[in-house]
């Protein structure tokens, strides 16, 4: 089948369903593109809120919320992005809200805010209320009312429909081929402009809050082309997992007063972060619980978790603006917050890097000014380097919105002034060889037992503390994971609902990204953010004040290519300099 | 460790003329979710089971199907709820009411063109303030039942009403309506509850309460199906 759209979306969580309405609203045919019903998109899983200097419960500035990103992303972030990020963000909340979006609200009726890990007054004084919410269900409020909108706008979905190529010839990209899940077929969907918004892949890692089909497939085919990813060794663990599970306990929890304590009662975070204590950023409040842990203060059977305490709170908060958590804990743990401890344990929870964008979400093929024509990207996926090392709890749904919004007026704006560039000859050519290849494999492998290997090893290996010697080992491991790959083979020959096929192709594109993800981390001899490393303790800003561009040598298979891109040290009106990171 | 039988209903369209049974014996523990039983069977046993899945922890909807005979989602229902000792047998099947495709995967399409029909967006043609509508929090309140709703078609494919006349838009519409009909700021109340006044709407619910055991989010959906129907009797809200 052959479609043409002039914007096409690929991906319909909160950066791509806020790229669709924009497109839209550009006057330029818009398709959306999704591997799943929209409504069941991973944004829906956010819980604590999205942040905006509104300064309905205390007082705010968007340059303190451009600070905190800044100094959150230990100075890797690109402050130009930061500055739009943190002026834009605030109209956009009020954008959804008139969207009808459901927040909690304050006594005198405006949208509530409470406090999130490094959110601060007066560029680090204290700790501010900045996450605008809906309960602890932020994200699905967001999800749910973004497709509503859509529905309004009469926005065209394809859905259940999974990309297997995009087609970039002479630096343009002309659109992208996808499998249609419930036919087998393969389409071609031909387009001025391709916004590509599908989400990160941390189902790279053994624990983690991801949803299961979180697999990097665009950041996989992106790289695939000889295209480079950027500083994919900064990925996220969120400190809050529900323990051996990684289920997602929202920043909120500590937002509203909880606790994190160790095995004797200790709160811990006073050790480390004297200022704001539970409240640290994400990178360092997941190191501290790891060290409680590694020095043997951690509580459960295998000592691998530490406590969060909220026995302290009222009843109505715990039930009331923390439901979807006590729910969480209630029916995986059985336990009832209200009265018991709940034990938690970092788990792999976001991409930082991805696909190198410029403001506007356009892509970039190179750390020089390089990029590809047509091409667009915005949410997790992306990299316009908003979140630097290291990202603030509740800026991951602030980034979808206000760069998916950006995404998608720019690719509206060039997709009404270009003519469709010609397809190449045999677009689906390279899809068919990738299914012909799963489905001709010798047979000796199991794809499930692939993807154990790989989330055990990267866990391990490329985890929340790095070292050379590990990581080299990954190497190897990844290496002989992709030869063994070659080895899977599809057994089901069905056309209809073939998601043995679906989960083999999603496997390889993960792999792709643990290999860019390692090759960056070794590369990196430092610490910074959420990239840390025994043998390079120190954060260097001489060497290291740079982006990572890791490309794939098309040469050389296993081998990859670190470039670099320079980091925008400067804001359009507002600078910050590096400084040391203390909290 | 338990071991569990679970008999799962399969149907492959393209080599089947109607579903079977077919039974796989796998171990498990108490705590783990039905839907890693179920994905253990899939990536060790037989790969080609079709399922939909994606979140694992009950906010994407996607894995809905009828366990031990309730509708319920895979990653919310514990081995330990279904499962009483070593050796028992769990029945998992689709959920009914909507066209079967494949396996435990059904035609959503039916569900979504429902919850279309309720107009399910927020309405409000006056100028937008330069900051926030405000709204107090008890107005607030007021959705926090109905927006909590994932649209993971539990309640409507549990309803005997449904199965029975698929024009009914059913539970999770009911609920979408609600959401907007309640919102203080939406000014299509009326337009919805003329929707609700069709013979496709409201009226068909015979509280029979279904929707509300099945929600795996405890929405009091049929008290919330009892409230549009009287703000539809009484056209206010």
């Amino acid at each position: 089948m052959h479609h043409r759209y002039d914007v096409l979306v690929v991906g319909a969580g909160g950066a791509g369903l806020m790229a669709a309405l924009y497109a839209a609203k550009g006057n330029v045919s818009v398709a959306c593109i999704s591997k799943l019903y929209p409504t069941r998109s991973h944004t829906g899983a956010a819980q604590g809120g999205i942040g905006a200097a509104l300064g309905n419960v205390a007082e705010d500035h968007w340059e303190w919320h451009m600070f905190d990103t800044v100094k959150g992303g230990d100075y890797l972030t690109d402050q130009d992005a930061a500055e739009v990020f943190a002026k834009d963000i605030i109209d956009v909340v009020y954008e959804l809200e008139h969207m009808g979006l459901p927040f909690s609200r304050t006594a005198d009726g405006k949208i509530a805010q409470r406090k999130f890990g490094g959110h601060t007054r007066e560029f680090g004084k204290a700790a501010v209320e900045r996450s605008c919410y809906a309960k602890d269900r932020t994200g699905h409020m967001i999800l749910q009312t973004l497709y509503q909108q859509n529905v309004k706008a009469g926005t065209l979905f394809f859905n259940e429909f999974h990309v297997t190529d995009l087609l970039i010839e002479d630096g343009r990209c002309r659109g992208v081929v996808a499998y249609e899940l419930s036919t087998g077929e393969l389409h071609t969907f031909h387009a001025k402009a391709v916004i590509l918004a599908a989400g990160g892949y941390g189902r790279i890692f053994k624990i983690t809050s991801n949803a299961v089909t979180l697999t990097g497939d665009l950041m996989s085919i992106y790289y695939r082309k000889g295209l480079p990813l950027e500083d994919m060794e900064f990925y996220q663990f969120h400190p809050t997992g529900l323990a051996k599970l990684g289920i997602l306990v929202t920043e909120g929890i500590r937002g509203e007063g909880g606790i994190l304590r160790n095995e004797s009662g200790e709160r811990f975070m006073e050790r480390y972060a004297p200022t704001i204590k539970d409240l640290a950023p994400r990178d360092i409040v997941s190191r501290s619980i790891i060290t409680e842990i590694r020095e043997g203060r951690g509580v459960g059977r295998d000592k691998d978790a530490v406590n969060i305490d909220l026995t302290h709170l009222p009843r109505e908060v715990i039930e009331g603006k923390l439901a979807e958590i006590t729910d969480l804990a209630r029916t995986y743990l059985g336990l009832d917050p209200v009265k018991d401890l709940v034990p938690i344990q970092p788990t792999a929870h976001y991409a930082m890097g991805g696909i190198p964008t410029d403001l506007n979400g356009l892509c970039l093929s190179d750390g020089n000014g390089g990029t590809v024509e047509g091409l667009y990207a915005a949410g997790e996926q992306a990299c316009v380097s908003l979140h630097g090392a290291n990202r603030l709890g509740t800026n991951s749904l602030g980034d979808l919105v206000v760069f998916g919004r950006r995404a998608g007026i720019y690719a509206a704006q060039y997709a009404r002034q270009v003519e469709f560039a010609d397809l190449p000859d045999d677009p689906q050519a390279e899809s068919r060889d990738l299914f012909d290849s799963l489905r001709q494999g010798t047979g000796k492998e199991n794809a499930a037992v692939i993807r154990k290997e790989l989330q055990e090893s990267m866990m391990n290996n490329v985890g929340i503390f790095r070292n050379g010697p590990d990581m080299e080992k990954q190497v190897d491991i990844l290496k002989d994971l992709k030869a063994r790959y070659r080895n899977v083979t599809v057994g089901d020959p069905s056309k209809r609902y073939n998601s043995e096929l679906i989960e083999a192709m999603e496997l390889g594109f993960a792999l792709d990204c643990a290999e860019a993800m390692t090759a960056s981390a070794l590369n990196r001899t430092e610490s910074r953010g959420a990239h840390d490393r025994e043998d390079f303790t120190e954060r260097n800003d001489v060497d290291w004040l740079k982006h990572t561009m890791a490309y794939k040598d098309l040469d050389k298979p296993g081998n990859v290519v670190i470039g670099y891109k320079d980091v925008a040290l400067k804001g359009f009106t507002r600078a910050f300099e590096p400084k040391p990171r203390v909290y | 460790m338990l071991k569990v039988k679970v008999k799962i209903l399969r149907f492959n369209p393209e080599t089947d003329k109607k579903a079977h049974w077919e039974t796989y014996e796998v171990e498990a523990q108490p705590g783990d979710r039905m839907l890693d039983v179920i994905h253990q069977v899939k990536w060790f046993i037989d790969p080609s089971l079709a399922l939909r899945r994606s979140c694992m922890h009950g906010i994407c909807g996607s894995d809905a199907m009828l366990i031990q005979g309730r509708n319920r989602l895979a990653c919310k229902t514990l081995v330990r709820d279904v499962v009483k000792k070593s050796g028992d047998t769990v029945t998992v099947e689709p959920i009914r009411g909507l066209k079967v495709e494949k396996d435990l995967v059904v035609d959503m399409e039916p569900f979504f063109d429902s919850y279309k029909a309720i107009m399910p967006y927020f309405i409000n043609e006056s100028p937008a303030p330069a900051t926030e509508r405000i709204q107090s929090e008890e107005q607030a309140e007021r959705m926090a039942h109905s927006s909590n709703c994932i649209l993971c078609a539990c309640c409507t494919t549990s309803c005997p009403i449904f199965w029975v006349n698929g024009s009914y838009i059913g539970p999770a519409s009911i609920v979408q309506a609600h959401r907007f009909i309640f919102d203080s700021r939406d000014q299509a109340t009326h337009q919805r509850l003329n929707i609700m006044n069709q013979n496709t709407g409201v009226w068909r619910c015979r509280t029979a309460y279904n929707c509300t055991e099945a929600c795996p989010r405890d929405i009091p959906i049929t008290q919330l199906i009892e409230e549009v129907k009287r703000a539809v009797m009484y056209q206010q809200a």
